[in-house]
């Protein structure tokens, strides 16, 4: 059975481990957001992604088995080159997309920032 | 790439060249698998992209807080994560040449993640009721198109877990039903994971 040893589709204890892990990183940010935490916003959202990203880690080396020596490397080549493709996207949108909000000012507030400019105008005039 | 039989002259060759263990010719199934599965990683990535650049216009409509209940995100996720332990049981059943236990466990995974798909119908069905369809903003185009993405990968991936299943039943656990199985494994583990970004990051975040 030389495919089996190729193809390691990992053990029972791998398995479980892997169940335990998911069960606890979920179990965290559901408690995070449906108890009664006293956190600020921002750290309940960083612990939420945080424990999301150590979980989807989680997920790759106990259930898809993501390894240096699976398939010679070529399957870990391939995931941290798609999570460097992911990274590009998701930042480069954000960014762009923050940048471009920030420069597209609403037209009530346009009329706002009109209507204080002109009233400096008087004052100084 | 499954052909059928096809690793049947590549034992032989195996035999003829048992002393080149160390670069034994297995099937390129699986790495391609994967990277397709990669490539379909960055078709999430870019659905995230948009709902994390849409996902605050409401246009004077519903809000995540008005819409999402996260009692009802934690039982699709505890489904999808049991149906994920589920399948790598079925995959040690198999690798046992287990056949009535690997069909077993198969059939637990599909009811779990039938349940998933129920719920993800329930949800949809509800919020385009209420008014709070894809067409009612940019933060519900964005959800809809990254969950029912999400969704009709599951959908896919429960239709190839039945079509599977009765190819194991008739013909049992051949060289190209192990194949299936394990890019299937692949498929269904793969979906799980982007679920973590979805209940994370769609759900979670925006209920804080």
């Amino acid at each position: 059975m030389a495919e089996h040893t190729e193809h390691s589709h990992g053990t029972m204890a791998s398995l479980m481990i892997g169940f335990a892990l998911a069960a606890i990183l979920t179990i965290i940010p559901f408690y995070l957001v449906m108890g009664e935490v006293d956190m600020t916003a921002n750290a309940k959202i960083g612990w939420i992604m945080g424990l999301g990203a150590v979980q989807i880690i989680v997920h790759l080396v106990f259930f898809l088995h993501v390894n240096k020596n699976v398939e010679e490397g070529w399957t870990l080549t391939a995931t941290i080159f798609s999570v460097v493709i992911l990274g590009i996207v998701l930042a480069g949108s954000m960014w762009v997309m923050h940048n471009m909000n920030e420069n597209m000012m609403p037209a009530h507030e346009m009329e706002q920032q009109i209507e204080q400019m002109r009233s400096l105008q008087s004052q100084e005039g | 790439m499954i052909e059928p039989g096809a690793d049947r002259p590549m034992h032989h060759a195996r035999e003829a060249h048992a002393h080149e263990t160390e670069h034994q010719h297995h099937s390129p199934t699986p790495i391609g698998f994967w990277i397709y599965l990669m490539s379909d990683c960055i078709i999430f990535g870019t659905l995230f992209a948009t709902y994390a650049v849409l996902g605050y216009s409401y246009a004077g409509g519903p809000s995540p807080a008005d819409l999402f209940e996260p009692s009802f995100v934690a039982w699709e996720t505890g489904l999808l994560l049991f149906s994920s332990i589920t399948f790598g049981l079925a995959m040690l059943q198999a690798d046992k040449r287990n056949v009535n236990g690997a069909l077993m466990w198969l059939s637990v995974t599909a009811a779990f993640g039938l349940g998933f798909i129920a719920m993800e119908i329930y949800e949809f069905n509800h919020l385009i009721h209420i008014g709070a369809g894809p067409d009612r903003s940019a933060f519900l185009s964005a959800f809809f198109a990254l969950v029912g993405t999400h969704g009709l990968h599951v959908t896919g991936g429960l239709i190839w877990l039945f079509t599977l299943m009765v190819q194991i039943k008739t013909h049992g656990l051949t060289p190209a039903n192990n194949q299936r199985l394990g890019t299937l494994s692949m498929f269904w583990h793969f979906l799980d994971l982007v679920w973590i970004g979805v209940f994370s990051f769609v759900y979670l975040v925006r209920l804080v």
